[in-house]
């Protein structure tokens, strides 16, 4: 297949940042990019692309940019750094360098505010690495019914990487929180292009940004974080979406009230008492909705592929990934018959239970036709995935049980 | 990164790929791509396609004005509305 190579600018931002032009790298290929449920137009817009520093991702805005990864990458427990999914809000995107970038910490509720660099952060606090799935509250928007506007994501606005950095806990308290402290609040350098638009500006309930799991991190999986994942250092707060997982993080500062922000309200938002979560932000809540938090039960096939066809009496392997917002999976079960009957797929070795687990399924068809696979993940909190969409208008907290089908002859 | 601003709209931010993504010909194109290009890329409108209908449109298009503080001159909106829903709508 012929592949084309374009050299283009990238933002202004980057420029001013940077001093230099960067640099991006288009190869269009034919290829799956997504499920047929997505939008028609989400799938004629969709393309095969690299930011600079990643492999070809599926791009669903070039800006700000917004990429999602193919579903082969799920095969591996930790996803590459290169193949992350790449999530923007606004498209002004400085390219950071690590040395002349500062942290704050300040707000109302400091004793005494700091202001941290690259060196101090990673040399005057303890280390530690955390394995955690990283995904969009919006993943799956695009499958939602009726569809609602947004990025139509299919299943790869999802990673899974070791996080290493220092906890968050640790750096609040080298500042001190007041006893009044309410609410965390996280900047980062990207921004917007207008004035007028909100900045992306982020809170956490105290008690959430000073659990031992919620860090300050400056690398996955072994390396320096991508630029395109937050480089120098971005918020991980394993368990929730990662509409918190601040990128580029530049100021933390703690606050006695409810943080007010388009990005906390109305943004962010899921309808109170529909989805079975435990983890509440109440500092946020209002009478008929609240800020998103864990993420809920789910998984996913990850092979065969969808319309593989395959031989009657061989069997398959069939592999997905299944994860929650921490509670550990207790079962994963799979049906070959459009869920009369569940049969308990293997589990793969326990990675941490903020990571998603591995699972695998044999499978042997004993009829020729076409096949349909469900797999349907439950916790140890009890929850499970539903069978009927748990509509919102957001289309967050996608967790339908998902379809493949494969054809014997 | 406020004071970026002026240089950012001056340098017309352009991701690469980008500027060979077209809208649909018809009336009210060159006015779509004048207001919405400022903050975006114009795949976001062929991607939340064809999904949306005109009250849809109308919501998106006042969510960017209201929320966004997209600079959009009163007169335009309905014609912006009417390419997004004629071209663009469900």
């Amino acid at each position: 297949m012929k592949s084309r190579r374009e050299f283009l600018r990238v933002s202004a931002g980057g420029l001013v940042f940077a001093g230099a032009a960067r640099w991006m790298e288009f190869a269009n290929a034919a290829g799956d990019f997504g499920p047929a449920s997505l939008p028609s137009g989400t799938l004629e817009s969709a393309q095969l692309g690299s930011l600079p520093g990643k492999l070809p991702l599926i791009k669903k805005s070039f800006r700000p940019p917004n990429f999602e990864t193919p579903v082969s990458y799920f095969r591996e427990a930790f996803t590459p750094n290169n193949a992350f999914f790449v999530r923007y809000h606004l498209a002004s995107i400085p390219q950071l360098d690590a040395a002349q970038w500062k942290l704050s910490i300040a707000g109302d509720s400091v004793e005494k505010p700091l202001e941290l660099t690259y060196e101090n952060l990673t040399k005057d606090f303890e280390i530690v690495e955390v394995p955690a799935v990283c995904m969009c509250s919006g993943n799956r928007r695009g499958l939602s019914q009726p569809h609602v506007p947004g990025v139509q994501w299919g299943h790869g606005a999802i990673g899974n990487a070791k996080w290493r950095g220092v906890r968050l806990r640790d750096v609040l308290n080298k500042a001190g929180l007041k006893k009044d402290t309410l609410e965390i609040v996280l900047g980062g350098a990207d921004g917007a292009v207008l004035d007028k638009t909100p900045d992306f500006v982020k809170s956490l309930p105290v008690w959430k940004a000073m659990d031992e799991n919620t860090l300050v991190a400056f690398a996955m999986n072994g390396e320096r974080l991508p630029h395109w994942n937050g480089y120098p250092a971005r918020i991980v707060v394993p368990g929730w979406t990662a509409t918190y997982w601040m990128k580029h993080v530049t100021s933390i500062s703690a606050t006695a009230q409810p943080f007010k922000g388009f990005w906390m309200n109305p943004a962010y938002r899921i309808p109170k008492g529909k989805f079975p979560v435990i983890d509440r932000f109440i500092s946020q809540e209002s009478d008929t909705n609240t800020p998103i938090t864990e993420m809920v039960v789910n998984s996913l096939i990850t092979g065969p592929d969808n319309g593989k066809k395959i031989r009657q009496g061989e069997a398959v392997t069939v592999t997905g990934i299944a994860w929650d917002g921490g509670y550990g999976i207790a079962a994963v079960e799979v049906s070959e018959d459009e869920g009369k009957i569940w049969q308990t797929a293997r589990l793969e070795a326990d990675l941490g239970r903020y990571s998603w687990r591995q699972w695998s399924h044999r499978f042997t068809p004993t009829r020729p036709g076409r096949h349909t696979l469900l797999s349907r993940a439950t916790n140890r909190a009890g929850a499970t995935q539903t069978f009927e969409l748990i509509f919102n208008p957001a289309g967050y907290h996608n967790n339908v049980v998902q379809r493949v089908e494969i054809e014997a002859t | 990164m406020r004071t970026l601003l002026v240089f950012a709209l001056l340098s017309t931010p352009c991701f690469a790929g980008e500027s060979e993504f077209h809208l649909k010909d018809a009336p009210g194109k060159g006015l779509v791509e004048a207001n919405c290009s400022m903050c975006h890329s114009l795949d976001y409108i062929q991607m939340n396609s064809p999904i949306l209908d005109r009250k849809g449109w109308e919501a998106s298009v006042n969510k960017m004005i209201k929320a966004m503080g997209a600079p959009v001159a009163e007169g335009d909106v309905q014609n912006i509305v009417d390419y997004l829903a004629s071209q663009y709508g469900k």
